[in-house]
């Protein structure tokens, strides 16, 4: 008896945690996004489903460029981290774990940290911008902060790691046989990636995409910190909607829209891959 | 059967200029681009700076390492951070590694439900967890502050911890189990005999990630911090006006207790698994 | 040669797969529907309720109240000041920031003082502590600085400030201007005193822009693109551009906050960036930016700091003319050493420090007898920057500059949501 309890009870606390202050506010976040009113006289829920629209029209532009500089930025990530995971997965040899370290070492030091260093590191007669522009390589007037430049510089940085790891751990896994099973069927260099590695490290590549998609979309610490106008992301707006100006209704309208859209777009990105095939395929 | 030389030979050239030179100096070129602003947190913080604004090298001190106290609210956050996350990774790890075992070793009727929400914790970005829960506070009315934080670094934790705990379940040999159970042992004492030094080093990594993820966490903390502040929330206020030195040097001190941290966890796995 | 990857003890999937199938997998079970359901009808009563509201009827707070109020009361020998940045006197010595008008208070009375430039822009710092006033919490300060024109209006309306004892405060009652006495946003002074006038209105870097700027419609000039800042504040900017246009901010509707924000809308491209209350010096002085909203006083603090060149203007179609008010919130821990602070500002020799170095419009007119001596007794810079701020409009100004002023648009809690809906998504990109 004790025995089918047991996981029960093993659950219990931890999930009795996550109930009340994870499922719970997400409830509460559904109904909050229907209520309407003001900060002195209260909230009440009053089934406003503009709230929905009213968001879309006020924010739509800080939420597609949310989304947009995700886009470019998950691109950007699995470009510089696919050859670095491939190199030490394949090539690291017995100091792979090493070089791993290496890589992740950085981010020991807290982000906001990190982000701020970008900032001073990027100034416009600084460190690195200042040598470039006496050298005349750049106008005077160059600036790379307050430029969505800045920010999805930043934004790389900060979440390549998201990418690294999951594409080094598909890649190693990658049984060296099989490779030299290809060469031995006359597969030259090039065939061989991208008929063997390429296909196998597929779940590395959907995990890393998706870890980094999604807080890179939701981040705006980067934004604010390394951009100015027109780089404001939606982040920052429902920060401000719910702690500035207490409109709790379009701040939780906006989250709702938010994650509801990366949901999809994620779920979307796993029916197309076949997230069966994936998980066979990475030998789980 | 040895491929013909010629279709080989040029390849095999190719091979090693991009596996000898290319990918490696690129690899290492990435190390240095992340590394790149440690280097500059590490090296300011013995600027010997006089302004406000930490911006041009004047020179080598070691005041700041001297005065590394000398803010009084930067002092508090930075406490308040590492209280915080001792204590969150503490509980989160007790309350994690339970439902780690419970998903690891049976079946039972809840866990897809379980498996589902974990999946959304994690997936979920901060954003929509900070303002799901400070939406939560504002309908019950709880004032904002230290145990808010806390609650909330522990909501998130907890998922992470659980994941890390279940994965390394994912090869343990129950039979290992039953035989402790064959010789007398009652469950509590197989747990602990058998059981838990063999999880350890999971129960270990998810630990240390939850401190981490406490000790550095800002986007969750802004929405339930009201007026308190944590050391990620504090240097983020000052990156308006000017980044003092001293955060230069907690932030080093971080680092290198990260650094120590991690290298005695490989070691001690290493040792571990035997 | 194949070489086999060190063989390692288990390692975790990249995602857990079984996770992976419980998303992708969608059947839970009944009885976890079930669960579920229950657990979403739960919260969702819960939040039925909805949120309620902070505001509590309009007390009319007896005298016996408020006296009872202060009588239990004693210095604590604290004070926490939360105040704006560049809103008090400076020096630096030995590499450190003071404030003398500070020390020598503390001096005087005893009380040390936290002083801290943590304001930077109403609606945020009220956004900070209006939760623990809500809770009925102390806010961690005994005295702050508030605008009049909105922001002073709410604290009042939701009852969030200590009320004053008129007893405490003879050198207000004194030396204050009739002026900024019995205000209409605070009638008889209940909740507040004048810290100092000022306008908002526009800077610029003559040496850059190459011409004078006069008006509102240079903050909109092509010839500027790229250099153009302004403040990032929902109360300033949106009431300055539509006195710009013509319109008087106190009596304009919607359509005329409609067209404001086109306005403003139509300038973006030409902005620099949205700066902070305090930020048009930075970036005037640095040349990044050549013309900026700005504050009066800020710029006279700046012109005495080391950037001489930068100069303030009131636009011709007119300024936004505003008081910053010293109050103490609900439940301060000191307030005996807040009401002592506020009194002690108000001594003639007192308030003309500050007006010398804060350089806006004081509330004590007798302090100008003070700088007067002061200026007699000074010698080369010193003396022409005191008597530059005898004569100006802008720390003493005539009747015929203050008919140049506006005041902002009050807004009721639904006005307050619809004009924020207009402008937050400007200003916020």
């Amino acid at each position: 008896m004790r025995k089918r309890l047991a996981p029960y009870l093993l659950i219990l606390p931890g999930g009795l945690w996550l109930a009340v202050f994870f499922v719970v506010p997400m409830v509460i976040l559904i109904t909050l996004t229907l209520q309407s009113g003001n900060y002195e006289e209260g909230f009440k829920l009053t089934w406003r489903w503009a709230n929905f629209s009213d968001a879309l029209t006020l924010y739509h532009t800080q939420l597609v460029r949310s989304l947009l500089f995700a886009l470019i930025v998950t691109a950007l990530a699995l470009v510089l981290a696919y050859p670095m995971a491939y190199w030490i997965a394949f090539y690291g040899g017995a100091r792979k774990s090493s070089y791993l370290f290496l890589l992740l070492l950085p981010f020991f030091v807290s982000f906001v940290i990190r982000t701020a260093a970008w900032k001073f590191i990027l100034t416009d007669e600084g460190i690195l911008l200042g040598p470039l522009k006496h050298a005349h390589l750049l106008p005077q007037n160059f600036h790379l902060l307050a430029t969505p430049y800045a920010v999805i510089g930043g934004l790389t940085y900060n979440f390549l790691p998201f990418m690294v790891l999951p594409l080094y751990v598909a890649l190693e896994r990658i049984d060296h046989d099989l490779v030299e099973a290809a060469n031995d069927l006359y597969a030259n260099r090039a065939q061989s990636f991208r008929r063997v590695i390429l296909p196998l490290s597929v779940p590395g590549v959907f995990a890393g995409i998706l870890l980094t998609f999604v807080p890179t979309a939701a981040d705006f610490v980067n934004a604010s910190i390394l951009g100015g106008t027109n780089t404001t992301m939606i982040g920052s707006i429902i920060q401000t909607e719910y702690l500035t100006f207490n409109d709790y209704p379009i701040a939780s309208a906006l989250s709702f829209i938010v994650m509801a859209a990366l949901l999809i777009g994620v779920f979307a990105y796993a029916r197309a891959l076949g997230t069966e095939e994936v998980l066979e395929v990475s030998g789980a | 059967m040895p491929a013909p030389a010629s279709a080989t030979y040029p390849a095999a050239g190719r091979r090693r200029r991009w596996t000898t030179f290319i990918l490696p100096t690129y690899t290492w070129a990435m190390i240095l681009y992340l590394m790149a602003p440690i280097g500059v947190m590490i090296l300011f913080g013995f600027n010997n700076t006089k302004g406000k604004l930490n911006v041009r090298w004047q020179g080598f001190t070691l005041t700041w390492y001297r005065d590394l106290f000398r803010i009084p609210d930067l002092t508090g956050a930075l406490k308040n951070s590492l209280t915080i996350a001792l204590l969150s990774t503490l509980i989160a790890t007790v309350l994690g590694t339970m439902i780690g075992l419970a998903l690891g070793r049976s079946k039972f009727r809840g866990r897809g439900l379980t498996d589902l929400v974990l999946f959304a914790n994690i997936a979920a970005p901060e954003l929509v967890l900070g303002s799901a829960l400070l939406g939560l506070l504002i309908t019950v009315q709880v004032p904002r502050g230290y145990g808010t934080i806390l609650i909330a670094h522990v909501m998130f934790n907890i998922a992470f911890v659980a994941v890390t705990v279940r994965a390394r379940m994912a090869g343990f040999d129950f039979t290992l189990e039953e035989a402790a159970q064959d010789l007398g042992a009652n469950p509590w004492t197989t747990f602990r005999k058998v059981t838990l030094p063999l999880i350890f080093p999971g129960i270990l990594a998810g630990a240390l990630l939850a401190f981490v993820l406490s000790i550095d966490d800002y986007i969750i903390t802004s929405f339930v911090a009201g007026q308190t502040l944590t050391f990620p929330l504090w240097v983020y206020g000052a990156t308006r006006i000017g980044v003092p030195p001293q955060v230069n040097v907690m932030g080093t001190l971080i680092f290198l207790g990260g650094v120590v941290l991690a290298v005695l966890n490989a070691v001690f796995a290493r040792r571990r698994t035997l | 040669m194949s070489k086999r990857p060190e063989q390692k003890p288990q390692r975790p999937p990249i995602i857990d797969p079984a996770l992976l199938r419980g998303l992708t997998q969608p059947r839970l079970s009944r009885r976890a529907v079930l669960m579920g359901a229950g657990t979403a009808g739960a919260a969702a009563l819960l939040a039925a309720c909805g949120v309620q509201g902070s505001s509590k009827p309009a007390t009319s707070q007896g005298q016996d109240a408020v006296a009872k109020f202060w009588a239990g009361k004693s210095k604590a020998g604290v004070l926490d000041f939360a105040n704006w940045p560049l809103y008090i006197d400076v020096q630096k010595v030995g590499g450190k920031t003071v404030h003398p008008s500070i020390e020598a208070f503390t001096k005087q009375t005893g009380i040390k003082v936290n002083y801290k430039e943590v304001i930077q822009d109403n609606d945020s710092f009220l956004g900070r502590i209006t939760p623990s006033l809500k809770a009925g919490q102390d806010t961690g300060w005994d005295l702050m600085v508030i605008t009049n024109g909105g922001p002073l209006e709410k604290l009042i309306r939701l009852g969030y400030l200590t009320p004053l004892d008129s007893s405490k405060l003879p050198n207000f009652n004194q030396y204050a201007s009739p002026r900024f006495k019995d205000p209409s946003y605070d009638p008889g002074n209940k909740y507040s005193v004048a810290w100092q006038s000022g306008f908002t209105g526009i800077a610029y870097n003559p040496k850059l822009t190459k011409r004078p700027v006069t008006s509102f419609q240079d903050l909109l000039d092509p010839a500027f693109k790229g250099r153009i800042a302004m403040f990032g504040d929902i109360l300033d900017t949106p009431n300055l551009t539509m006195v710009g246009l013509g319109i008087n901010p106190e009596t304009s509707t919607v359509e005329d906050w409609k067209k404001a924000a086109d306005v403003l809308k139509r300038q973006r491209p030409l902005l620099r960036k949205y700066i902070d209350n305090a930020g048009e010096a930075d970036v005037l002085s640095s040349g990044e930016v050549w013309v900026s909203m700005a504050y009066s006083g800020d710029i006279f603090q700046l012109n005495s700091s080391g950037a001489p060149g930068i100069k303030f203007v009131i636009p011709k179609e007119g300024a936004m003319l505003w008081t910053d008010n010293m109050c103490i919130p609900l439940h301060a821990k000191h307030p005996v050493d807040a009401i002592t602070y506020m009194d002690y500002v108000y001594v003639p020799k007192v308030a003309a420090t500050l007006a010398e170095n804060i350089d806006y419009i004081t509330p004590v007119p007798g302090d100008k007898q003070m700088i007067q001596q002061d200026a007699a007794k000074a010698s080369g810079e010193d003396k022409a920057s005191l008597e530059g701020l005898l004569s100006s409009p802008l720390v003493f100004p005539t009747e015929a500059d203050l008919s140049k002023g506006h005041r902002y648009r009050i807004l009721t809690p639904q006005e307050q949501t619809t004009w924020n809906r207009i402008f937050q998504p400007i200003l916020q990109s």
